[in-house]
């Protein structure tokens, strides 16, 4: 009796060129399905990159039916309908002000809790060590018109 | 007399206003208003607002010229915003309530950006339209009564203050650059580009990444064109699709009064374009239409109030926590 095959090994980087938002959803939901509660997600690409558009298919996948914007001015969005809370931080005007050492590092202890998802858009702001362990990190690039160059590391 | 706190995003408020609206004091942390906050803008969130809470609560009253005594509801913002944020002034006006032995009225910060048309002297009375634009929002809210209202349409994606102040970024304006891109448009031909307007974006709602990104891509491609007329290009198709959806709001609803609330509501561009509408438009004052704790304490008049050891354990709400 043949040994059932092992699974191919998870590539640790992945390259993919979405055509569109809709793509750059799918590609979110993708990754959705391997998160696991306390999995933080990070985000990186310029503006209109469409960060906000993959985290609206990764919260989708995970349960969320509400809208999904852009977290810019609140910093946090919480979605909470779904199977597992979920927490939509953008850290792009903590960026302005000093970084998160300038802030209370209790402040977003609560979005990053072992009982929630979190994606972080702009998490250059923050240090190397403060968000915790990262289970993926997402990198978004235009190429050109509707087209994006989305890098997914594990 | 009713004290409210608003600590929702950036700015540390409190007011006091009497029952009929008239406006006692309305302190808002980010204007310098007293030499204790240093003309200094906040920074972002909750260590400053823990900073400033008491300071402003001080002067609300001190400015208003009554003591905590002539309190007799006390009321916070508890949602949308952040919750580390929001909870500085939730707990504070728990506080004081309970010490005081007084009610307290939990506010949504979007039911005060509409209840700030209600404020005296002469308050705008539903049934209206309004169009509130900041930020951290972007909606067209039927309003009724004075107690609620119901969401025609808001956004997809970025609210308008963003894309006003990501674009102002992009053209090299600083941030946050509202202000300084309507400056810079003034001086250019705001047909010189053709952003979009969220046309293909089905009923009321609002989207504003697109335009986002049409002004990367056309500075992208035209890095000698005249900065002021990208900006007017670009404040114009925010300015555009903003009003279109107003129009067509009012068109369905047969309603011919509309009010604005939010920090966009101060674009020049944009109260010309709406007054052209050809109806009652009502626009509060600057400082009314930004966040602040009058309009925190206009709504409260209209909450059921929760009782002393009712309102202990309330808890703030985030955005995107509660479906709009």
């Amino acid at each position: 009796m043949a040994a059932p095959a092992d699974p191919p090994p998870a590539s640790p980087t992945r390259v993919v060129v979405s055509d569109g938002p809709g793509r750059t959803e799918a590609l979110g939901a993708d990754v959705a399905r391997t998160l696991r509660p306390g999995d933080v997600v990070l985000l990186s690409g310029e503006v209109g990159a469409g960060k906000t558009t993959f985290v609206r298919g990764a919260a989708r996948e995970l349960g969320h039916v509400g809208r999904v914007t852009s977290p810019t001015f609140t910093i946090v969005n919480r979605y909470e309908d779904g199977r597992v809370p979920i927490s939509h931080l953008d850290l792009y005007r903590l960026g302005e002000s000093g970084g998160l050492d300038a802030e209370d590092p209790s402040l977003l202890a609560d979005e990053l809790g072992p009982d929630r998802v979190a994606f972080v858009e702009w998490p250059e702001a923050a240090g190397h060590d403060s968000l915790g362990p990262i289970a993926a990190r997402v990198t978004l690039r235009h190429a050109g018109g509707d087209a994006r160059e989305i890098e997914i590391s594990r | 007399m009713i004290l409210a706190i608003e600590t929702s995003c950036d700015d540390t408020c409190a007011a006091v206003i009497d029952r009929s609206g008239l406006i006692l004091s309305n302190v808002i942390s980010s204007q310098g208003i007293h030499d204790r906050y240093g003309g200094v803008v906040p920074e972002i969130a909750a260590r400053h607002h823990l900073e400033l809470v008491d300071v402003a609560i001080e002067d609300a009253l001190e400015q208003a010229d009554v003591g905590l005594g002539d309190i007799r509801l006390v009321a916070a913002t508890q949602g949308p915003g952040l919750v580390g944020a929001l909870l500085i002034g939730l707990s504070e006006a728990k506080a004081i309530a309970a010490a005081r032995n007084l009610p307290l009225a939990p506010v949504d910060h979007l039911q005060g950006h509409v209840a700030a048309n209600f404020l005296g002297p002469e308050p705008f009375e539903p049934p209206f339209l309004c169009l509130i634009a900041s930020g951290g929002h972007t909606l067209l809210a039927h309003v009724e009564d004075r107690f609620g209202f119901t969401v025609l349409g808001s956004t997809l994606d970025d609210a308008a203050g963003e894309a006003f102040d990501k674009g102002a970024r992009m053209l090299g304006l600083g941030y946050p650059g509202g202000p300084a891109l309507q400056r810079l448009a003034a001086d250019g031909d705001p047909t010189a580009f053709k952003f979009p307007t969220a046309e293909g974006v089905d009923g009321l709602d609002f989207s504003f990444a697109g335009v986002k990104t049409s002004l990367l891509y056309a500075l992208r491609d035209n890095p000698d064109a005249p900065r002021q007329d990208l900006a007017a290009s670009y404040q114009a198709a925010i300015v555009e699709q903003l009003a279109r959806r107003t129009e067509k709001a009012l068109e369905q609803t047969g309603i011919d009064r509309l009010a604005v609330g939010g920090g966009v509501a101060a674009n020049g561009p944009l109260r010309e374009r709406l007054a052209r509408i050809g109806v009652t438009l009502h626009v509060p004052p600057r400082e009314l239409c930004t966040d602040n704790a009058a309009m925190i304490a206009s709504a409260a008049r209209y909450v059921t109030p929760l009782l002393p050891g009712a309102y202990l354990d309330l808890d703030a709400y985030a955005t995107g926590q509660r479906a709009l």
